[in-house]
């Protein structure tokens, strides 16, 4: 049904809406069942990845991506860059207002961007950094200078450093505004109750309400998948996330729901500690590039998706998935070779190396570890398996007191996402304590050319690097999991695992 | 009388400070820093210095649980870092849904426990005893998560009967609150049926050998007339106070069902603070939870007193 | 003479039967107690000669034979890794019994001797020991035990550490009602009166008194430990891979319970009928001790 808000027409046409309105009135609500409770929805506090979700029916973004991982324009129609990379400037979209009827202009980007910079506590900070100023050119256009290059900076923009909120509830607000966020997507705040639900209506003045066919939409979170899936099949639920893998089978079967898959821009690594504190040298994976290299060729990566993820997962070995644009081709995944692990671990001198492997306590990290521990003991590995509870373990990684763990990564469109913070010197994800100058240059490079065949070459150098060193040894990515009604129509099966809600129609 | 409330009332004090240290203890002493926890997954330092001082988590503990007291004095019970909403709003939202979700639960409880009591009682050492020991028991031998999934795949997924989770006010709609609640009530209740049903069996066993029995029964009272009349009345007398001993049992039991359900309650919502180390809201619903059980306990105490003063001692 | 002709022909007194051989023939006479305690002794053996009785090896896994229905090779199914259920479930017997047990022992140690001194010593030393124990009760147990094991670190052994410890005060405070009673029987003044230490008294003469509602409080702990364990596992705090437990066994299997249910039916059958027997023979025990049933 589609239902489009015209000004009434003639009266055949009133006595058709009339003779439909129950239909009409009984209007259409989306109910969405989200992995875990969203934490703040505010775009510059918010740390999740399922607040994302929400945020796709709440926020828009000056860009936003497509299938593709290419920048496509929401609030933003237009971009150049200057000749030096510093400068970008932004055409902005016309006629767009927020839910509290403010017009949404350059003044509002300068002041959401300076927000989002500035704000206690903000989450964007270190997206934006390079970002030195905002200029208002005139109401549809505005520059934001640079204080160096960097091509990732439109990436950026498409997540949420690019959200935009009203400037009049932001500065009335303060940092409250995550209590009742007020911003310019297609839905807007209703209510609230956490660990319930969600709930967001309708915004009348969005500028492309003709591709928005719903009324309302309720976002559920419900921890449990099998409850989650449970409660799709019931019919309370029209579309949920993150489907146990273990659950896509029979859900093929079923006429009654839909199911995707989509490679992730994460993926699931395991992190050996090189450098991070005194451990790596006590460790025999940590001190010598031999064994790390042993054990990865003692892995089985197409057996770990099979067993652990039932297939639905992607071998990998970079911190791209191989279909991606950036991925080093020169670095493909290797084979596994029991054979040179064995021999390797002899010319190392450590015939049965043992370390202890910290695991968090989630049932897939838990499964992979038993695979993992299993394959290698085939080259005379023996793993130790620490379960570890994920507050705990955080704060194990920082200080470096472990030998290898278990950790994934949710992802980022710009393949800088997935790399500089984990291979730069002393970044904050920089678990494994890697820490080259080389290579650090050639992440700096990598971040202010623009061109993609250039980046694309500087990231094959860097992959020859980091993965000759193995801080990482890069997995899988695994699938998005999604079921849904087989009668909603429309959804986007975009790499960042988000629900977009533009375009998408229940049949009747 | 007075006296005796006094010196009740009196005791509470210290045993709710030590309340209050024990669970700002076992909160502010686990292993991991929340400022990390909180700040996601991009773990920038600016946000972990801020939430650190945000937190006071470089203070001193002792100066931590100064501040945490001199707040909770005041009527401020702090706010939850995750979700960044004061405690008290959050226990205000989410106290009625578990209170009605115990009380549910106990009148299931008694439904289930009371009639295998009689049962148990009056056929004591046959057969039904066992049946209704058996009965009655299942529900504290199965871990309520399991019975719970086990229940969702038959009455939602299977036959569709029952909504598998959430939860909708009983002044939006009663029905579908009902509807949303009975199958986590009954797993809660189940448990507590138990406890019902030994007190029942032995409360009527004790009236049933009893002279006055005998003398009804010699009367010529059918044998149903002695055992709803006289012996069921001596059963009832307490199962207030048993509510009230035993709300302890249903807040420990509703921990896990209301996961396993996602009911938006007091239970969820400490497990989850726990493992995300939002200590205010751990510490906030379980001193909440505590004083609710202590000042219970007295008034039941009180209840007893009132009824029958030798207790007063 | 005619008494000691009568006296010939009747039958030999019978032998005196003690408190402990009255409770007993008591306990025999319920059926209940008795089918309970004969299976906590099946499982009690199934711990003991697991490596024998085991069909396989617990741990050892099988690429090939991920999630399987029950079948001839496997009368159980195989899990999530392709381990045989049967096995993980006769081994995973030694890790539930465990919890039980220890957790309780712990509680009794930590429970009775502060009880004892509580009820014994009465004055300022009691009622410091009551508001501390009050305190403890009237956080809800499992909130304590969460957050005691998240404190420890998840492994079984600090499970069993944490349920031990939380529910300890209940073990104070039957310990201390117990002693209260006891107190003022006429033995413990005479005893008082020939002049033994406090020390003496509580342990020869208050302590054999008071251990019939110890020991139904104890049985009936158990059953309760061995769920409690169940519920730390299910939020991952309990046995830790690999090595089975029927709460780790359920907490993984509530991922398949759609497709593999046999997964969780039997570790969730087997914490049933533990748990089970031990309730019935508590109550048994509780019947068979109380002075005051016939």
């Amino acid at each position: 049904m589609n239902l489009k808000r015209r000004s009434l027409r003639p009266a055949p046409w009133f006595a058709l809406l009339l003779a439909a309105a129950p239909l009409l009135a009984c209007a259409q609500t989306l109910r969405v069942g989200l992995g875990e409770d969203p934490d703040v929805l505010d775009p510059s506090l918010a740390r999740s990845f399922v607040g994302r979700i929400v945020f796709a029916a709440l926020c828009d973004k000056l860009f936003d991506i497509d299938e593709k991982l290419a920048i496509q324009p929401q609030l933003a129609t237009a971009y150049e860059w200057s000749a030096d990379g510093k400068t970008l400037t932004l055409k902005l979209r016309q006629g767009v207002t927020f839910h509290d009827g403010e017009k949404f202009d350059a003044a509002a980007v300068k002041f959401n961007i300076e927000r989002h910079k500035n704000l206690s506590g903000s989450n964007r900070r270190g997206e934006l950094a390079p970002v030195a100023s905002v200029d208002v050119v005139d109401a549809a256009t505005v520059r934001m200078n640079l204080s160096a290059p960097f091509s990732p900076l439109l990436a950026q923009l498409a997540d949420r450093a690019g959200m935009m909120v009203s400037p009049k509830a932001a500065q009335a607000a303060g940092d409250k505004f995550g209590a009742k966020p007020v911003c310019s997507g297609p839905f807007k705040f209703v209510e609230r109750v956490a660990q319930d639900r969600m709930v967001f209506e309708r915004y009348a003045g969005y500028w492309n309400k003709d591709a928005i066919h719903f009324d309302k939409v309720i976002y559920t979170p419900i921890p449990d998948a099998t409850v989650r899936l449970a409660n799709l099949k019931s019919g309370q639920l029209d579309f949920i996330e993150r489907v146990a893998s273990s659950d896509m089978e029979k859900l093929q079967a079923d006429k009654k729901l839909k199911t995707s898959r989509i490679t992730e821009i994460g993926y699931q690594g395991l992190t050996i500690n090189t450098g991070k504190s005194e451990q790596a040298q006590k460790s025999p994976l940590g001190r010598d590039a031999r064994v790390r290299e042993a054990f990865e060729l003692a892995l089985d990566r197409q057996g770990l998706v099979q067993v652990v993820m039932d297939g639905e997962a992607t071998v990998g070995n970079q911190w791209v998935a191989p279909n991606n644009a950036f991925y080093a081709k020169n670095m493909p995944v290797p084979k596994r070779d029991i054979a040179r692990a064995k021999a390797l671990l002899k010319e190392a001198g450590v015939p049965n190396p043992s370390f202890t492997l910290v695991t968090p306590t989630t049932s897939d990290a838990q499964r992979l570890a038993l695979v993992i521990q299993a394959m290698t003991r085939e080259a005379g590995f023996d793993v130790k398996i620490q379960s570890t509870e994920f507050a705990t373990s955080l704060n194990m990684a920082d200080r470096g007191e472990f030998e290898a763990y278990l950790l994934a990564w949710s992802g980022r469109a710009d393949p800088d996402g997935n790399l500089f913070s984990f291979d730069g010197c002393k970044q904050p994800l920089n678990y494994a304590g890697y820490c080259d100058a080389e290579t650090d240059k050639l992440l700096n490079q990598s971040r202010s050319l623009r061109e993609p065949a250039e980046r694309k070459r500087v990231f094959e150098q860097i992959a020859a690097r980091v993965l000759k060193e193995r801080p990482i040894v890069y997995l899988y990515h695994r699938n998005w999991l999604w079921a849904y009604n087989a009668k909603l129509g429309g959804v986007r099966n975009v790499p960042d695992g988000l629900l977009r809600v533009t375009g998408l129609k229940l049949a009747p | 009388m007075f006296e005796y409330l006094v010196k009740r009332v009196v005791t509470i004090v210290p045993t709710l400070l030590l309340v209050s240290m024990l669970i700002f203890g076992l909160q502010q002493l686990l292993p991991g820093d929340p400022a990390k926890i909180l700040a996601g997954e991009e773990q920038d330092p600016t946000v972990v210095a801020y939430l650190r001082t945000k937190l006071h988590l470089d203070e001193p503990l002792p100066v931590r649980y100064a501040l945490w007291v001199g707040g909770v004095l005041r009527g401020d019970l702090g706010e939850s870092v995750r979700m960044q909403q004061p405690v008290r709003e959050l226990i205000v939202q989410k106290l009625p849904v578990t209170l009605e979700l115990a009380l549910l639960a106990f009148v299931i409880a008694l439904a289930i426990g009371i009639p295998s009591g009689i049962v148990a009682a009056v056929g004591r050492g046959t057969a039904w005893d066992t049946a209704a020991n058996v009965f009655a028991l299942w529900g504290l031998s199965t871990p309520n998560f399991w019975l719970g999934i086990l229940m969702i795949l038959l009455f939602s997924v299977q036959l569709g009967w029952l909504p598998a989770s959430g939860y909708v006010s009983p002044f939006d709609d009663l029905g579908a609150n009902l509807a949303a609640m009975i199958m986590p009530a009954f797993v809660l209740g189940n448990a507590i049926a138990a406890v019902l049903m030994r007190h029942t069996r032995s409360a009527m066993l004790q009236v049933l050998n009893a002279d006055y029995v005998r003398t009804a029964r010699a009367k010529g009272l059918s044998e149903r007339t002695v055992v709803l009349k006289h012996a069921l009345r001596n059963a009832l007398t307490p199962i207030v106070t048993l509510g009230a001993l035993e709300l302890g049992t249903l807040l420990s039991g509703a921990v896990l069902t209301e996961q396993v359900f996602t009911i938006p309650g007091f239970g969820k919502l400490i497990v989850d603070s726990v493992f995300n180390r939002d200590y205010a809201v751990v510490q906030g619903v379980v001193l909440v939870t505590a004083t609710s059980y202590i000042v219970l306990n007295l008034l039941a105490d009180l209840a007893q007193v009132l009824v029958n003063p030798r207790l007063r001692g | 003479m005619a008494a000691v002709l009568t006296a010939s022909t009747a039958p030999p007194p019978a032998p005196y039967a003690g408190p402990w051989q009255r409770a007993w023939r008591r306990l025999r006479r319920r059926r209940g107690a008795l089918v309970g305690l004969a299976v906590v002794l099946i499982f009690i053996v199934l711990a003991l000669f697991a490596p024998w009785i085991s069909p396989q090896d617990p741990i050892a896994t099988s690429w090939g034979a991920i999630r399987k229905a029950p079948d001839a090779a496997h009368w159980f199914g195989t899990d999530e890794i392709g381990r045989d259920v049967l096995s993980r479930v006769i081994w995973g017997t030694r890790a539930s019994l465990l919890a039980g047990v220890v957790s309780v022992s712990i509680s009794l140690l930590l429970g009775v001797p502060i009880g004892l001194a509580a009820g014994f010593l009465g004055g300022w030393v009691d009622s410091a020991i009551s508001r501390v124990t009050d305190a403890f009760l009237a956080c809800p147990f499992l909130i304590l035990a969460i957050a005691l094991a998240a404190f420890l670190g998840p492994s079984l052994t600090n499970a069993m550490i944490a349920i031990g410890v939380s529910a300890s005060p209940i073990f104070v405070r039957l310990t201390r009602a117990q002693v209260i009673n006891v107190k003022v029987e006429d033995y413990i003044e005479a005893a008082r009166a020939v002049g033994n230490p406090p020390l003496r008294i509580a342990l020869r003469h208050v302590l054999p008194n008071i251990t019939a509602p110890l020991i139904v409080q104890a049985t009936l702990a158990i059953a309760a430990a061995v769920i409690a364990e169940a519920s730390l596992s299910f939020l991952g705090l309990g046995q830790q891979p690999p090595a089975p437990s029927w709460g780790s066994m359920l907490n993984t299997a509530k991922n398949f319970v759609d497709n593999a249910p046999w997964m969780a039916l039997w570790p969730g059958a087997a914490i049933f009928l533990l748990v089970l027997s031990f309730n019935l023979l508590g109550d048994g025990l509780r019947d068979a001790l109380d002075p005051r049933q016939r």
